[in-house]
């Protein structure tokens, strides 16, 4: 791991602030966090400069006639880390299982409205899933590697478009799990059974095979909240990492997280977008009465 | 006082004993019935020792001496032994296992304990084993090899004895190889060419030109044919060449070709080593060879490898479809009251009585399908059937059905294991339903799907009454597999364990010699089966080892 990357410092220092925010007597204060000690580089960039991968217009979700989503509009920029907060059952997973229509798995769940992916709607019939789940990638709270080697669980996403080149697959294990910053650990067993991994190195590992398949668009599903402090500490820094290659889009329930990590935040209440910004103006000046109650903890 | 009692109830301790009570009482039934059945069944092949003794039917008679092993023996009241002489109020009575069915007509007899006297175990007491009229219990007094007589003068004339029965069992096997294998070989393809014949008479295809290749093929078989009956003559030759004669107890002298034993032995004069060997010998008959005399003697072999091969084509026909039937049923069906009520007709299948099964077969695959294969693809034979008939081939399509339930219900199981965290994770990869059922669901699914197995194997190997109508016999002239192209025979009748042992044991012409050979042969069955199961759950723990993890997730 790069331990002398200089955000890791940012990034424990976060969490010596998370803990200055949890202790009693503090809720005087006015934001959760103090974004001057994790403010990023290129933060400045403003929603309406990114360029868009992402376009959702006027979308309702119904899980059996109950609805879940309710008329969101949003564009995720691309190249961007793009965090979703709120209260569970807020309808952030939910929204983000559109965007590989993981949603389509489940019985009784009917939309409204549409979602673009790079211009082309994503729910249009002629698309076809698999390719859509090949462009937009997906991993989950749980890492669930499959039970096959290390090295074969990389080369799952390869082997499913037939490539059976031995060199190339070996090629993109190797690069993914460098990609993921698994590979040091793992080089020397490639051909273990996955399960045999620490909860932390499979969430890698799983990361690992959803960027082997060079997706556009990677959808972290509360990536870190199965995993110990230092494990979710290498799976930011490795969100920090593949932000240059990937638009990435990140649910989670932890305001840090998402403070440390994101370019953009939106904070969902009851299935409805309340408030969508940049992450610094989102934690340290938000627009809604709302956002700011659940910021600073004072919601619930 | 009342107290006391509910609150040792309450401590939960009669419910521990209970249960640990019910589990002992299992674990001692199963380990009873298999030390009976191995005691009563192994202890038949050990060489018991031949007493010669007089008996007295009734105290004062004239006495008999006779000459036989010891096999039971039971106390009954007095007027169950036929109110003997004899004093006291219950009489002890011996099963005495005398032979030379061929002399006296019984090879068993029940006699008193009271009326024998002067026993004595003479280490010259020879038992032999003949190929028809069971065991003869003599004394062996000379033989005669090729018009030469040989008396004990010289002291090695028991030696010289078992050479010759080696040399003769040399020369019985090639007999029984030239009969069997070679001619049998030669029938089978002369058989093969007669219905060819037919078939061309039956297309009007008739021509000479054909008819003349099918006489010049004939000719060649014949002319095979006649070299090996030619050996036959020579090779009988030498075996009649040879006879013993001995002395039954009573005194009477007969005289037995060579040609008809399979062993001669002298048990009093065996030590324990020796008898070992011969215990060892025995027992591989009992596996490795055919049966005789109405399966009362010999081996097993054939109702084994029937078992066996009927097991496996079963399991390679009931597990595909089991297995395609689970998946559509968990995977891909809309689950509702359709589905329900497949199941449920699903389950209730499995409770069916075997014997159901069986008519079903019988009329179903043995007539119907059977018949019309035969109408349609060998009209040649006709009427004899190929197909419609009972042989392996239904027998196992009938145990398919018979035992599809569980595959099924067990894959279902395994399917719906499977977590869907790993199923969305394949599916994010860009995987369709049917490459994520292909890699990993299914491989998951497999410690199921051989549960399934192993449970499908149990029954199949252990069920009798669908067999008896659908393709088992007593006798089994040839094997399912043979050097015979095609090879594996689906048509032909088959030998089975279960049905062996009602056979054997109920269809006997002579029970007590049966009676071990039942114990005999139900170990044999159970251990098959244990066998069976024990490498499917080997298989079936190293795959779930392997996916357990990911199963926990």
């Amino acid at each position: 791991m790069q331990q002398n990357n200089p955000n890791t410092a940012k990034i424990i220092k976060a969490y010596a602030e998370e803990k200055v925010v949890t202790e009693p007597g503090t809720t005087t204060k006015t934001h959760a966090i103090d974004m001057s000690n994790i403010v990023k580089s290129d933060v400045d960039a403003k929603l309406a400069d990114e360029k868009v991968c992402i376009e959702i217009t006027d979308f309702n979700l119904f899980y059996s006639g109950k609805q879940a989503l309710k008329d969101i509009n949003m564009t995720i920029p691309d190249k961007r880390v793009t965090a979703f907060i709120g209260p569970s059952g807020c309808g952030k997973s939910t929204l983000l299982r559109c965007f590989n229509r993981m949603n389509d798995l489940v019985d009784g769940v009917t939309i409204e409205g549409n979602i673009k992916l790079e211009g082309n709607d994503i729910f249009d019939k002629n698309v076809n899933v698999a390719d859509l789940r090949r462009r937009v990638g997906m991993v989950f709270q749980k890492p669930n590697p499959f039970p096959k080697s290390i090295y074969e669980n990389v080369a799952y996403g390869l082997r499913i478009q037939g490539i059976r080149d031995r060199r190339t697959i070996d090629t993109v294990v190797e690069r993914s799990l460098k990609g993921a910053a698994l590979w040091d650990e793992v080089k020397d067993r490639l051909d273990d059974l996955a399960m045999g991994l620490s909860g932390g190195q499979q969430q890698r590992l799983v990361i690992a095979r959803a960027i082997a398949i060079e997706p556009e668009v990677i959808l972290l599903d509360e990536p870190a909240s199965a995993l110990d402090p230092i494990s979710t500490l290498k799976i930011e820094e490795l969100i920090y990492e593949l932000k240059d290659k990937f638009t990435i889009v990140i649910v989670t329930h932890n305001m840090q997280q998402a403070a440390r990590v994101s370019d953009y935040t939106a904070y969902m209440y009851m299935g409805e977008m309340v408030e969508f910004n940049d992450t610094s103006t989102l934690f340290t000046n938000p627009n809604k009465k709302m956002t700011e109650d659940y910021i600073t903890g004072r919601y619930g | 006082m009342k107290l006391k009692i509910k609150n040792w109830f309450d401590t939960g301790a009669p419910f521990v004993w209970l249960n640990a009570g019910a589990v002992s009482i299992s674990i001692i039934m199963v380990v009873g019935l298999i030390l009976l059945i191995a005691v009563r069944g192994l202890g038949h092949f050990w060489p018991a020792d031949v007493a010669v003794f007089d008996y007295y039917a009734e105290p004062g008679d004239a006495p008999v001496r006779l000459m036989g092993e010891m096999v039971d023996e039971e106390v009954v009241s007095r007027s169950r032994a036929g109110n003997p002489g004899y004093e006291g109020e219950t009489i002890q009575r011996n099963l005495i296992k005398t032979g030379n069915r061929d002399i006296s007509g019984l090879d068993f007899r029940w006699i008193l304990d009271a009326g024998i006297k002067n026993k004595a175990y003479p280490d010259n007491s020879m038992v032999v084993e003949r190929r028809e009229w069971g065991n003869l219990y003599a004394f062996l007094t000379s033989i005669e090899l090729d018009g030469q007589q040989y008396n004990n003068e010289s002291g090695n004339l028991w030696d010289r004895f078992q050479e010759t029965i080696t040399k003769n069992n040399g020369i019985y096997a090639d007999i029984k190889h030239i009969e069997k294998d070679l001619i049998g070989a030669i029938n089978y393809k002369m058989e093969r060419l007669r219905l060819k014949e037919r078939g061309l008479e039956l297309k009007s295809q008739k021509t000479p030109e054909k008819v003349a290749a099918l006489v010049q093929q004939r000719e060649v078989l014949q002319l095979e044919y006649d070299s090996y009956t030619a050996e036959l003559e020579r090779l009988y030759g030498i075996l009649n060449g040879s006879s013993f004669t001995a002395k039954t107890a009573e005194g009477k002298e007969i005289k037995i070709a060579l040609a008809k034993i399979v062993r001669a032995y002298q048990p009093n004069a065996m030590d324990i080593f020796d008898k070992s060997i011969f215990y060892l010998e025995k027992f591989w008959e009992f596996l490795s060879d055919d049966p005789r005399e109405a399966n009362t003697e010999g081996g097993i072999f054939p109702a084994i490898f029937g078992t066996v091969l009927m097991v496996m084509i079963m399991a390679v026909m009931v597990t595909p479809f089991g297995v395609i039937a689970a998946v559509y049923l968990r995977e891909y069906a809309t689950q509702g009251p359709t589905t329900r009520l497949i199941r449920i007709a699903v389950n209730n299948l499995a409770g069916v009585p075997s014997v159901v099964y069986g008519v079903f077969g019988l009329g179903f695959f043995v007539y119907f399908l059977g018949g019309s294969i035969d109408q349609l693809l060998f009209p040649e034979a006709l009427p004899a059937p190929t197909f419609g008939t009972p042989g392996l081939l239904w027998a196992s399509l009938t145990l398919a059905i018979l035992t599809v339930p569980v595959v099924i219900v067990a894959t279902e199981e395994g399917l719906s294991r499977v977590p869907r965290a790993v199923r969305e994770g394949s599916l994010a990869l860009g995987a369709t339903k049917a490459e994520t059922m292909w890699r990993t669901v299914l491989p998951m699914t497999a410690s199921a799907m051989i549960t399934g197995l192993i449970l499908a194997v149990a029954r199949a190997a252990g069920e009798v009454a669908p067999l008896m109508l659908v393709g088992v016999v007593k006798l089994a002239p040839s094997l399912g597999l043979d050097g015979n192209a095609p090879f594996l025979h689906l048509d032909r009748k088959f030998m089975h364990l279960g049905f062996h042992i009602y056979d054997v044991g109920f269809q006997s012409p002579n029970v007590e010699a049966a009676r071990p050979l039942v114990y005999a042969t139900a170990l044999l069955l159970v251990m098959l089966i244990i066998v069976l199961n024990l490498t499917a759950i080997r298989i079936r723990n190293s795959l779930r080892e392997k996916y357990r993890a990911a199963e926990q997730s």
